[in-house]
């Protein structure tokens, strides 16, 4: 994709709004997602940032509002669909296929770009492009040094690593990441922070994310989120600056007293 | 098992089979080429329970559609063609597994093992309220197909040595064929889809595809199991179709250890085995081999597959000492 412009738009949700029933989990939620850039969703703890993830993810069908991938109404289609005209998703508790190595879990998701079902009788392993993606991403994503390990038994933060080479196998343009930062300890945590900004160049990435320094360190847009609504929206400059959502997620300073 | 230890076992158990008939005795000829035709069956059920994640509980519909089929597609008097025979009665059974498997592949866990149960039920049923296979009677093959290709006949399925050599040859076909569809890109697929299909959907997987592939390829793999078992008995009636076959087969893959296509082998062995052992005692076999069953899930969660890998370790962990 050489004519891959950054600023260029690849996904663009418009006014989601999802129901459980009478409650309203996401309200309204319009996120856009450009190439370049890192779009970051904080809130509190039910703010709905995983409803709104999941629904831009196809793992739930929004009630209403209209999700487009370059320019594509993808709205209607599944997460299996959603994955093949390339949006990427890495999930909140680990996911991945704890039984495999490192190598067949990048494989697996490589050899999903050009699955050929028909062909029963050919060697998985002697599909050299998928190897090779595979170890290309698995080196990318650093963990070059554990491709032949049973995945299984990766720390947490290695773990989190694979999902991410994982993402990057199926040639995503946007990454949908949530919480790819839980439970890492503050050196993991500073080594996929420098990987989020180099992935940054050449895909859109949307994330969800609590580690408030994290955030502001690689955030390029910042949308707040509070019981299901946008609160605000902008450059973390306008967040850090913005009195609705001081008040709204770090508490307004009486709420301390009380 | 190391990669040359289960090399050299499985050359060593197909010699065994193969010097079988040597014997002459044509009664274990005839128990072997059965255990021979179950192993398959256990194969077939192993590619959904062992690599797919698919428990499913009605798996001897195919059987016995394709043993039906073996029968009723055979002139009454005459020998019909093995080369015609065989191949239509696995359709049929390749069929029926598409066609039940587009609905019951809609349905996960608790709800699969029931709808695959219940879908083989109405199939048993057909065979047994309705007039087409005999009812609850059964039916007669009465002459086995001919393997005639024009006027040359390569052999003989009347002769019961030739009949053990062709079950034992589709035993092994069999086994390398699941082989190499399990090394296959969609092998792969398929064992990632046991462990977490979700995420191989989010991959963009369309599993339901990969799952109704599975489903009809088992199908029609044990109707060539089921083909063989008419042939073998040259009888067929409903309760090939009964949740009851449908149950032992799931055991002899539980037995053997599921995802493990030798143990699949030795599972149909171990369970054909031990029900002719217990029958020769006693009428109530069925108490004796529950007995067995559980003590081998309390104590071999395994199954007898992982029997080697224990004793190595319990061997080890003893020089360790």
């Amino acid at each position: 994709m050489s004519a891959a412009k950054t600023n260029e738009v690849l996904l663009e949700a418009k006014k989601l709004t999802r129901r459980f029933g009478g409650l309203v989990a996401n309200q309204d939620i319009s996120v856009t997602v450009a190439r370049g850039a890192i779009h970051v969703l904080l809130g509190p703890n039910g703010a709905g940032k995983s409803t709104c993830i999941n629904m831009l993810s196809g793992d739930l069908p929004p009630s209403e509002g209209t999700i487009t991938f370059m320019g594509r109404d993808i709205t209607g289609l599944s997460a299996a669909q959603r994955s093949r005209v390339g949006i990427g998703r890495s999930y909140q508790r680990t996911n991945i296929f704890p039984q495999f190595t490192v190598l067949e879990n990048v494989r697996l998701a490589a050899q999903s770009r050009n699955q050929q079902p028909w062909r029963i009788f050919s060697k998985a392993m002697e599909q050299k492009w998928a190897l090779d993606k595979a170890h290309a991403c698995i080196e990318e994503a650093g963990l070059g040094k554990r491709a032949d390990w049973v995945s299984g038994v990766l720390s947490h933060g290695e773990q989190r690593q694979l999902e991410i080479a994982m993402v990057l196998a199926t040639d995503a343009q946007v990454l949908l990441l949530d919480e790819p930062l839980a439970g890492m300890g503050s050196d993991e945590s500073a080594k996929m922070v420098e990987l989020l900004k180099k992935l940054r160049a050449t895909r859109g990435i949307l994330l969800v994310e609590h580690d408030m320094d994290a955030v502001f360190a690689v955030a390029d847009v910042i949308t707040v989120m509070v019981n299901g609504q946008m609160l605000e929206s902008g450059p973390p400059a306008q967040i850090r600056a913005s009195v609705a959502v001081q008040q709204a997620y770090l508490g307004t300073e009486e709420s301390f007293h009380v | 098992m190391n990669a040359q230890a289960s090399l050299i076992f499985k050359l060593v158990a197909l010699a065994v089979l193969a010097c079988v008939p040597l014997s002459g005795e044509s009664f274990y000829v005839e128990m072997i080429s059965k255990m021979l035709v179950m192993a398959i069956f256990a194969m077939s059920l192993d590619l959904l329970v062992g690599f797919t994640g698919l428990v499913s509980f009605g798996h001897a519909a195919y059987f016995g559609i394709a043993a039906y089929a073996a029968a009723l597609l055979s002139p009454k008097y005459d020998a019909g063609n093995l080369w015609l025979l065989l191949p239509g009665a696995v359709g049929l059974s390749a069929l029926a597994a598409f066609v039940i498997g587009l609905f019951v592949l809609r349905t996960k866990g608790i709800y699969f093992i029931m709808v695959t149960l219940a879908f083989a039920q109405m199939a048993y049923f057909v065979f047994h309220d309705t007039p087409v296979g005999g009812g609850s009677d059964g039916i007669y093959l009465n002459v086995k197909p001919s393997a005639a290709i024009g006027g040359w006949e390569p052999f003989d399925l009347g002769n019961g040595t030739h009949q053990y050599y062709f079950i034992l040859a589709l035993m092994v076909l069999v086994y390398l064929f699941l082989r190499r569809v399990l090394q296959s890109p969609f092998g792969r697929v398929l064992v990632g889809i046991k462990s977490n299909e979700h995420r191989m959907q989010s991959m963009g997987y369309l599993t339901y595809r990969y799952k109704l592939g599975a489903f009809t390829l088992a199908g029609a793999l044990g109707g060539v199991a089921g083909f063989l078992y008419a042939v073998l008995f040259g009888f067929v009636t409903p309760e090939l179709l009964s949740w009851h076959e449908s149950g032992n087969v799931l055991l002899m893959v539980i037995l053997g250890g599921m995802g493990n296509l030798v143990g699949a082998v030795v599972g149909a062995f171990a369970f054909e085995g031990m029900r002719g052992v217990f029958e020769s005692w006693t009428e109530h076999w069925q108490l004796l081999m529950g007995g067995v069953i559980v003590a081998l899930v309390l104590f071999l969660p395994g199954g007898l597959s992982s029997l080697p890998a224990r004793i190595r370790r319990a061997l080890q962990g003893g020089e360790a000492k």
